[in-house]
């Protein structure tokens, strides 16, 4: 029998016994809409959250702080005086924390697995205002060099930009005068900054572009390296030559890789020199881990239903093999080889499994556009770019390709009982 | 006519069970069939017929000596020379018509060449074929189970001859059928054995259809008891 036949044999006769091949079809098709939907959630939040990961820094980017043993929230030791470390001076993002000085700088410098150093100044603004001449209150952070920040329109600041440039959080757009993002971009915007003396300087920036809202999102405007040199020349004048030059955090780049072993290798070593080195993964890391776990015991439920379904296509299928056997000893006294019988029941097991499939892939997508849609309206309004589920065609053929292996499988002991038939035995069955 | 041996049985014997249990179903049957002829292997239920038919067609193995198909051994062929064998030297017909009744009746007339691998045009024209053979044209798209006692058998010698077999097996082929119909499906047989040169091996108890045939062998107890012409 040429391998079309069987394919077409095996295909008419999975519709011999419509309701009993429907019901095992419809087992199926619960296994693989549990784990397209649970597969496509993963996919959704895990490219969310890439993507937030890249508006914080790149994957060989971290980011380094003088350690502070001190917290807040008192559950530390209370940290001894030390004269070369200097404390910060009570606003930004690491009010209470320790600075970096230069010699800091200097001996991050000398490190050889880090590069591309750029020490990040605590910027203080004062007010930023638009066009419409309104003042607003505004966190401006250091772009750092290496950030993809995930915007809603113009372009990202080039790290070796001269000009003053600055990116906007979206939620300034309307309130410093602007019609929409859009039209924002290219703009000029006023931002002052006070000195140590009390006296106010005001500087104009250019409006690189707008920053979508995001979950973890660097807060506050974004200001380029030359306008950050500049604000922070014009807030120190005034302040003793000792008081410069302090620095809130510094940027490097990991060079030969970033596995976890060379990871955990740099950060003891940055450990051990007084300083904390945290990459972007680690922020984001326990959140992540959560996600993961989650989706592994769902896709485990998935497995469970999917298993369950197979006993089903064993038992669908042990049912045909003895309603046919009459059939298969007809067909084996005709000259029917063995081996094409188990075909024969092998390529109905992965129908029944690609069928089961197809309709829980097909319904699964339906549903996940369904919610994607409603929770874009929602939910998840505030968080623009985030597609609840996603379905990457990979983890699809992935899905396709499991349950018709698991079908395969659970269809070998039926597919192996017909084979052996023994055609007088078969013809002699009443 | 010049005399060709297709099958031959030598010291063919057959057994079922083990020590005390031991049963001889066939013993030491030796047996010649020429090309074109009709044998009839006549005897009771238990005699040993339909065992020593599935020794000659090739459905089950002897527990000693050798059947001969165009005189070579067939224990020295590898299963897919068997299966192969079966498929385009032998056609059979069975009591029980063994029709997939859901399907139509070219469906079932052309499983041999589906089997065989022939593409599914010539599998249509050579099953149109056969049915017109057998004079049921008209029923090609009808569903086996539409049809008469004596329509069915016809659709299965139509099978069995799809691919222009040596020899047809016949398994009681009228033991389901009224005796008209019978006598029709009989005549049908006789005339392929003798238009188109068919060995035929009529497996039956029938004592009538056994003396048209050109040889009976009548069987008792697993042994030949006699051979009459």
């Amino acid at each position: 029998m040429k391998f079309r036949d069987i394919f077409l044999t095996a295909s008419a006769n999975m519709f011999r016994s419509k309701l009993r091949t429907g019901l095992t079809i419809t087992a199926i098709f619960i296994g693989a809409l549990t784990l397209t939907v649970t597969n496509g959630l993963s996919a959704g939040i895990s490219s969310y959250i890439d993507k937030q990961v890249n508006n914080l820094g790149q994957g060989d980017v971290i980011s380094i702080t003088a350690k502070n043993t001190t917290s807040s929230s008192g559950a530390g030791n209370p940290q001894k005086y030390e004269p070369g470390k200097v404390s910060g001076r009570g606003s930004g993002p690491d009010a209470g924390g320790i600075l970096l000085t230069q010699s800091d700088i200097d001996i991050l410098k000398t490190d050889q697995d880090l590069t591309d150093i750029k020490p990040a100044y605590v910027l203080n603004p004062d007010y930023i205002q638009g066009v419409n001449g309104d003042k607003y209150v505004v966190s401006l952070s250091p772009l750092g060099g290496n950030n993809k920040l995930d915007l809603a329109a113009g372009r990202q600041i080039a790290s070796d930009a001269s000009d003053n440039q600055v990116v906007l959080p979206i939620s300034y757009v309307a309130a410093l005068g602007f019609n929409d993002a859009a039209s924002a971009v290219g703009k000029s915007v006023t931002i002052a900054v006070s000195d140590a003396t009390g006296e106010q300087h005001t500087v104009t920036a250019t409006v690189a572009g707008v920053q979508q809202k995001g979950i973890v999102s660097l807060s506050g405007a974004v200001a380029g390296s030359a306008l950050e040199v500049n604000l922070y020349n014009l807030q120190t004048i005034g302040l003793p030559a000792a008081s410069k030059n302090r620095y809130q955090s510094a940027s490097a780049r990991m060079v030969g890789g970033t596995g976890d072993a060379r990871l955990k290798e740099i950060k003891d070593r940055l450990d051990k020199l007084g300083f904390t080195g945290t990459t972007t993964a680690d922020r984001l890391g326990a959140f992540k881990t959560v996600i993961n776990a989650i989706t592994l015991v769902l896709n485990a439920f998935a497995i469970i239903a999917l298993l369950a379904a197979s006993f089903g296509i064993v038992n669908t299928l042990l049912m045909s093999v003895q309603e046919r056997t009459k059939e298969i000893g007809l067909m084996k006294a005709m000259g029917m080889r063995s081996y094409r019988i188990f075909l024969l029941f092998s390529i109905e097991a992965v129908l029944i499994g690609f069928w089961g499939s197809a309709v829980g892939v097909a319904v699964a997508m339906a549903v996940g556009f369904g919610a994607n849609h409603i929770a874009a309206n929602g939910i998840l309004k505030d968080l623009p770019g985030f597609d609840l589920l996603l379905f990457p065609w990979q983890s699809i053929a992935g899905i396709f390709l499991l349950i018709m292996a698991v079908a395969f499988v659970a269809g070998t002991l039926p597919a192996w009982r017909a084979a052996r038939q023994n055609p007088i035995t078969a013809l002699r069955y009443e | 006519m010049n005399k060709q041996t297709v099958v031959s049985a030598v010291d063919l014997s057959k057994s079922y069970g083990k020590a005390q249990n031991l049963f001889w179903a066939l013993l030491d049957i030796n047996l010649t069939f020429q090309r074109g002829e009709s044998v009839a292997i006549i005897g009771k239920s238990g005699s040993g017929k339909s065992t020593l038919m599935h020794l000659l067609a090739l459905m089950d193995q002897p527990t000693s000596g050798a059947v001969l198909i165009d005189g070579q051994d067939v224990k020295t062929l590898s299963s897919r020379k068997l299966d192969n064998m079966r498929n385009k030297k032998f056609g059979f017909v069975f009591q029980q018509f063994f029709l997939n009744g859901n399907a139509s009746v070219l469906e079932n007339v052309i499983l041999p060449l589906k089997i065989a691998g022939v593409g599914s045009r010539e599998r249509r024209r050579r099953g149109m074929e056969e049915l017109e053979a057998v004079e049921l044209v008209d029923k090609a798209k009808s569903k086996a189970n539409e049809l008469s006692g004596g329509q069915k058998q016809r659709a299965v010698i139509a099978r069995a001859l799809i691919n222009k077999p040596q020899i047809i097996f016949a398994d009681e082929p009228t033991g389901n059928l009224d005796s008209a119909t019978g006598e029709k499906i009989i005549q049908l047989l006789f005339e392929l054995n003798k238009k188109k040169d068919i060995t035929l091996i009529i497996v039956t108890h029938d004592q009538d259809i056994a003396t048209r045939c050109d040889r009976q062998i009548h069987i008792k107890d697993g042994r030949i008891q006699e051979e009459a012409n």
